[in-house]
């Protein structure tokens, strides 16, 4: 699965358990809009490590949040393997 | 003459009843005619007065000079086998050693210590020793970190709960009890085990390092065990085991750590025809009370009573004890003040009321922060451990870029738990995690481990809190 995909299913578990109806998820779509809080968002990136390996947003200091869910899974994506 | 007649362990000790004994996986002692042995080559006397360092590796040589020298020295410190060296002069000056008694002499002989006592296994002694003081018994807290403290207690408030629940006050002539623990005696948890062994006229069956678990169980079988007691921690270990279908204690004992609904129901299931109570006792604070009902936590209406010469009070959320079982002070150079100005020691045990009944929550020091907010790690382990496939499980924080920190578990599976099944347990413990804690306790990520880190002193490891 790519990481994409992996990003993408993770999100949804997490909405699931959450309890949050998550909104078509499209690259453009605002994280903020997403309906995760920053629990949610802290989850998902703890989840995210554990099946990816990596956690950008630790990695990078000067690595900003991203505002919306594609430059969310850029920021996987652009990690150096 | 002293004003009031001082007792001493010897006191318990004589030809009557017969067959007692004190057992290690290597030997059996009598203790039926211990009073006309010594354990050290007859060199009590020079021991009359003096503070010693009982630097005694083996365990039940280590008990048999408790009972020799109780009533001569002026105080003993008992040392835990893992106690780190490097501790060990800074304690020995606080503690004003001016004699060590071991069974490795040859490790003293640079010492500046000038008597050094060797021990061994017991000889006929020449004369019966006699009681001359009331002895100051020295322990150490079990904190993980740091120089361990030095706790002073007396013989009389050791065995002060002892003697409250004894038989004879109880009216009944009860079989004397064959006592075993999965402690080390030397700690507040086991001492209070050996010394129930002696002064309730039973038997002592210790437990060895490096035994497996299923041949201890048999040992504890094969000598008769009746009574036994451990952490939470240890019963967990042991009911993963598989080992406990070969054993029928009667009374079963959990201490050290909080006791949860789930270990509590996991022996009775495992013994049902034994009863099984949970104490609060520590180091500092003594024995508190036990709880016998089968519950976890303990009924609010023994908080602000006297009961059994015991007072409790919350403050500030945690539990504090007034008792003549307490330690009396810290010992040393620096020592902090062990008790308030009401004469109470806080436990550092938190504490909440729900409804007619108190819960631990969790150690002061042990609070995890997540996002700010503080959170017990104990409470969310109490959640989990519900699910009858959970054997044990770890909460902690584990560090997050977007709220600080999140808390993480770690999960041991009952040994018969399929693990294919583990996607759905984990579902079922994050659903009830949510339905009974705020959703900053529910752990982010479950991962299931083959096990989790028990401390020497028994309880589960917490490395990073």
């Amino acid at each position: 699965m790519s990481v994409r995909l992996r990003i993408i299913a993770a999100m949804r578990q997490v909405a699931e358990e959450q309890k949050v109806t998550l909104p078509p998820l499209d690259d453009a779509l605002s994280l903020h809009e997403s309906g995760f809080d920053s629990l949610g968002f802290a989850i998902l990136v703890a989840r995210l490590e554990d099946d990816l390996g990596v956690d950008p947003f630790t990695l990078s200091e000067d690595a900003a949040f991203p505002l919306t869910v594609g430059d969310f899974i850029k920021a996987y994506e652009n990690v150096p393997a | 003459m002293s004003p009031r007649e001082v007792f001493a362990l010897r006191d318990y000790l004589g030809p009557n009843p017969k067959g007692r004994t004190i057992s290690d996986a290597r030997r059996v002692v009598s203790l039926t005619d211990i009073l006309e042995h010594t354990c050290l080559s007859d060199r009590l006397s020079e021991l009359s007065g003096r503070s010693v360092l009982m630097a005694v590796s083996d365990q039940l040589i280590s008990g048999l000079v408790m009972t020799e020298i109780d009533g001569v020295a002026r105080r003993m410190l008992l040392c835990p086998p893992d106690l780190n060296a490097d501790h060990l002069q800074s304690l020995m000056q606080d503690a004003d050693i001016d004699a060590v008694i071991t069974d490795q002499p040859e490790r003293w002989t640079a010492s500046d210590i000038k008597l050094i006592v060797p021990a061994g296994a017991p000889k006929r002694a020449a004369s019966a020793a006699k009681t001359e003081r009331a002895t100051e018994w020295l322990m150490l807290t079990s904190g993980t970190s740091g120089v361990p403290k030095i706790v002073g207690h007396t013989l009389e408030g050791l065995t002060g709960a002892i003697v409250a629940d004894s038989p004879a006050r109880n009216g009944a002539a009860a079989k004397a009890a064959t006592w075993a623990t999965f402690y080390d005696i030397r700690r507040y948890g086991g001492l209070q085990i050996f010394l129930r062994a002696i002064v309730g006229g039973g038997s002592m069956v210790l437990s060895s390092s490096g035994e497996a678990l299923a041949d201890h169980i048999g040992r504890l079988q094969a000598r008769g065990v009746t009574h036994i007691s451990g952490t939470p921690s240890h019963w967990r270990k042991l009911l993963m085991s598989g080992a406990t279908a070969s054993f029928t204690p009667r009374y079963v004992r959990l201490s050290g750590e909080i006791a949860d609904q789930a270990v509590l129901d996991g022996l009775s299931a495992a013994f049902p025809a034994a009863s099984i109570g949970h104490a609060y006792a520590s180091t500092e604070a003594g024995v508190g009370f036990a709880v016998n009902d089968g519950r976890e936590g303990f009924p609010a209406e023994i908080i602000g009573n006297n009961c059994d010469g015991v007072e409790m009070k919350v403050e500030d959320g945690s539990l504090r004890i007034r008792s003549k079982r307490t330690a009396y002070a810290y010992v040393g150079r620096k020592a902090a003040k062990l008790m308030d100005d009401e004469g109470f020691v806080d436990t550092g045990d938190m504490v909440e009321l729900r409804g007619d009944r108190y819960y631990f929550v969790g150690r002061r020091g042990g609070i995890i922060n997540i996002g700010g907010l503080k959170v017990h790690p104990e409470e969310i382990e109490a959640v989990i451990n519900r699910q009858a496939e959970v054997r044990m499980s770890r909460a902690k924080s584990r560090r997050s870029p977007i709220t600080g920190g999140i808390v993480v578990a770690d999960v041991v599976l009952a040994d018969n738990v399929d693990i294919g099944r583990s996607d759905e347990i984990r579902a079922r413990i994050l659903t009830d995690c949510r339905a009974s804690l705020a959703p900053h306790k529910v752990p982010a990520v479950i991962k299931f481990v083959a096990s989790l880190d028990i401390t020497a002193a028994g309880k589960l490891a917490r490395h990073d809190a």
